[in-house]
Formats: C-alpha cells, sequence, structure tokens
C-alpha cells in the first residue's frame, strides 16, 4: 500500500464520521471535537441528534435572538430545536443511552487500546481535579462507539496502544477510530485499518505497538 | 399537600446544619438560584450537596461553595472553566468530592424515589470509579452494585406551577428537577408563574404535586435567565 494523499485535519476527521453513520440513526456527539460532525450531516442524513441533559432533536448553535437560557446541549452552549424535538429528564435521558438505544455515540479520547478500551475522562495527573460527567455511559450506551482523535500526541507518542495507561473510561466499548492518519475498525480479529491518510501500512505498522491488519482494500 | 409560599426566605425555612440537598440544574440551566440565596442567608453549615456539576461563576452554588457552606458535593462534573470556588476550596482540602458517573447520578436518585435500594449496571465496570464495589456478571456483562441516593431536601427551579403543586418545566432547563423531587424528604420548587387548579393540562404536568412540598414564585433577575 502507498501513500494515500494528505493527513486529513479535524474537519477531514469530522467528515469521515458522518459518512459513516447510518440514515436514520439516533446519535449522541462528545463535547469538542466530535460536535463538529453535526456540520457534516447531510440535510436528508435522517439522523437525530441526542443531549444528555435531556433532548432529542437538537438543532445548531443558537445566535442573538434565538439564545435561550433554559436550551444548551452538554457542553452548556446555548443550541436549538428541531421539528420533531422532545425533551425528557435526566433520568429518562441516560436510560436512553444506558438502554442502549441510540445507534452512534462520537467521543473524543486520550488513548484508545487494541481491545477496544477508552481513556477519555482523566490525565491521572497529580493535582488534576476529575470530572467523568456522562463520559461512562456514554462509552458503554450506543450500539456503536466511534472516537475521533488525533493519532499521535503533541510529543508524537501514540494514542493508539496495546493498553491504556491513562485512567479508563470503560473497558471494550470502542468499534471505530477516526484519526488523522488512518481510520480503524477495532474487530474480534484484531485492529483493522480501514483508510489511510498521508501515511503508507508499512510506515503506520512502524509508527504503532498494535498489531494492524490491511483492510484499506474493503 | 402543597404549600405556596410567598417568600424563597419561608420556602428553604428548617433546611439545618448538615443535611443533604439536592440542587437541580445542568450548569446554570434549571439552577434554583433565587434558592440557594435564600439557603445561604438561612446560615445552613456542613451542607452535603447533590448537583450535576459544583458551581459556574460566581452564582448559586457557585456562592453556596464560596461561603463555606459546603462540607461534600456528591457531583458528575465538577471541574470547569468557570468552577474557581469549587477548585479553591478542594485543593485547600476544605471540600469532599464524591464524583459520580452522570447517569449513575441520575439513576441513583431515580432509584431513591422509586423506593428502589440498589442495581447493577455496566457503567464504570473496569475503571476506578467503580473500585471496592461489588461486581456480577449479569446477562453476560459485568455490572457495578450502585446504591439509591437521597436526600432530606430537593430545591428545583421549574415554569409554572398549579395551587396543587403541580409542575411543568422548560426546555433542557428540566433535566435533574423531576427526578430531585421525588427523591427528598421536602422537595421546594421556584416556578416563575403559580396558576390556579385546572390551570395545566393534566396531559402536560411532569411533576406531580404528590412529591411537591413547598413553591415559592420568584421574579426572574433583570437581564437574568428565565
Amino acid at each position: 500500500m502507498t501513500a494515500n494523499g494528505q493527513p486529513i485535519d479535524k474537519n477531514g476527521m469530522a467528515a469521515a464520521v458522518a459518512a459513516d453513520i447510518p440514515h436514520g440513526s439516533f446519535v449522541n456527539l462528545g463535547i469538542g471535537l466530535p460536535t463538529t460532525v453535526s456540520n457534516h450531516l447531510a440535510a436528508d442524513s435522517g439522523v437525530t441528534l441526542h443531549t444528555e441533559n435531556g433532548m432529542l432533536g437538537m438543532g445548531p448553535e443558537a445566535h442573538g435572538d434565538e439564545v435561550d437560557p433554559d436550551l444548551i446541549n452538554a457542553g452548556k452552549i446555548p443550541v436549538t430545536e428541531l421539528p420533531g424535538a422532545s425533551y425528557f429528564h435526566h433520568a429518562d435521558s441516560f436510560a436512553m443511552m444506558r438502554g442502549g438505544h441510540l445507534d452512534v455515540c462520537v467521543l473524543g479520547a486520550y488513548q484508545v487500546s487494541a481491545a477496544g478500551d477508552l481513556a477519555n475522562w482523566h490525565t491521572g495527573k497529580p493535582g488534576a481535579i476529575p470530572a467523568v460527567g456522562g463520559a461512562m455511559d456514554l462509552a458503554l450506551g450506543a450500539k456503536e462507539t466511534y472516537v475521533m482523535m488525533t493519532l499521535l500526541t503533541r510529543d508524537g507518542a501514540p494514542k493508539l496502544v496495546p493498553e491504556c495507561s491513562f485512567p479508563l473510561t470503560a473497558v471494550q466499548c470502542v468499534k471505530r477510530v477516526y484519526t488523522d492518519l488512518a481510520t480503524f475498525a477495532i474487530t474480534p480479529g484484531g485492529v483493522e485499518v480501514r483508510a489511510l491518510h498521508g501515511t503508507s501500512f508499512a510506515d503506520l505498522k512502524a509508527l504503532l505497538d498494535v498489531p494492524l491488519l490491511d483492510a484499506t482494500a474493503r | 399537600m402543597v404549600d405556596i409560599v410567598a417568600t424563597a426566605a419561608e420556602a428553604v425555612a428548617g433546611i439545618g446544619d448538615g443535611a443533604t440537598v439536592m440542587v437541580g440544574g445542568f450548569g446554570a440551566a434549571g439552577q434554583p438560584v433565587e434558592l440557594i440565596d435564600a439557603l445561604i442567608e438561612g446560615g445552613a453549615r456542613e451542607l452535603t450537596i447533590v448537583n450535576n456539576n459544583a458551581g459556574n461563576g460566581d452564582l448559586g452554588l457557585a456562592a453556596l461553595i464560596r461561603e463555606g457552606r459546603v462540607r461534600k458535593v456528591i457531583c458528575s462534573f465538577p471541574r470547569q472553566s468557570d468552577s474557581w470556588h469549587f477548585d479553591e476550596k478542594y485543593r485547600a482540602g476544605e471540600i469532599e468530592l464524591e464524583l459520580v458517573p452522570q447517569g449513575n447520578l441520575a439513576e441513583r436518585i431515580r432509584a431513591a424515589g422509586a423506593g428502589i435500594g440498589a442495581f447493577f449496571t455496566p457503567t464504570g465496570f473496569g475503571t476506578m470509579l467503580a473500585e471496592g464495589k461489588e461486581v456480577r456478571e449479569i446477562d453476560g456483562r459485568q455490572q457495578v452494585l450502585e446504591y439509591a441516593l437521597r436526600a432530606d431536601v430537593a430545591l428545583v427551579k421549574a415554569h409554572v406551577a398549579d395551587e396543587a403543586g403541580n409542575i411543568t418545566y422548560r426546555k433542557t432547563a428540566r433535566n435533574f428537577g423531576p427526578i430531585m423531587a421525588a427523591a427528598a424528604a421536602t422537595t421546594v420548587i421556584q416556578v416563575n408563574e403559580v396558576v390556579p387548579i385546572g390551570g395545566i393540562d393534566p396531559e402536560n404536568v411532569v411533576t406531580p404535586g404528590i412529591y411537591v412540598d413547598r413553591v415559592v414564585r420568584v421574579t426572574p433577575r433583570e437581564g437574568a435567565e428565565r
């Protein structure tokens, strides 16, 4: 496999995730980078967005006169309501998640292990005040959990690892990992590389400590 | 039987030192700021607070923490860009934190209101937040035992009450209100409007009056959230 184009940026990653979300899905987008996936969902995608603080049918960020302090998303940003929206209390909102009713959840991550363990809530650094929010429920609650992240830290360390060194959010929950250099599927048979962006399979193998299967021809 | 009281001070009367107080809201949405102001005024200390967060900015729960009234916070997401009062107390060792995944927090509160003592859930399994907790394999998944969470008092912000204590909410400000209302021995609700019995369509009632002890109408601050 030869190098394939260029590494993709955050927008490119968001577009790649959006393209893999099945038509008509109920989807929760995590705070931060995953939120940008909504910018890439086609108008006819049929996707309904869930926000953990009690709403289905969440619309885009609110501006100007649209801002209503009673209508916010999980990141506490004012948002809008789409036709067909519904509101419910917090236990119902998490029951919806924990009961496996959401189709896809997209989360950021510090690390993902080859077995699909996720670390995305706590650096574990001394003095850091931990805050978990809905991360542990989101990681387990959807039928499919996708992660969006850069493949390397700023210092060049891989974030797809044999075992997470950061505190875990949940075990064996991640199905796909979308990064700037490649897209991975975590399957019972191992970690498959589904797409490459500006790198080769051989270079990727050399970069990561995780055994990889070349599935780019699929 | 619900009491419609005239002031926030009357609404929070009797909350004593060491009480466990559930406070509704997700960030500022649904936070009963006027009831918290009255709680500060009332002087109660050594409180255990149950909320999703640990105060934002300088108002409401943040002010209660700043005033040193809170011994312990049970919440899912304390650390935020504007949680400076909590951060300071926590770093000084002056406040205890019980960190609970948000879905467990909601379900523990719901369970208390429904008379359920505890439940098993996959959330948290294999993480540091499940350390020391009983685990069982149920339906092929590892699940963690979590206990119901109840309170002496719930302070909730809603939208409209009728004189029977039936309650409606607005949009995502509903959040923890209905489950906290059911999980506390005494439930106090601040609303924007009180209407006569019959003024709310029974089909639209979210929290039935059986869960509600005191209601107070508050006038929203000028320029503040509804």
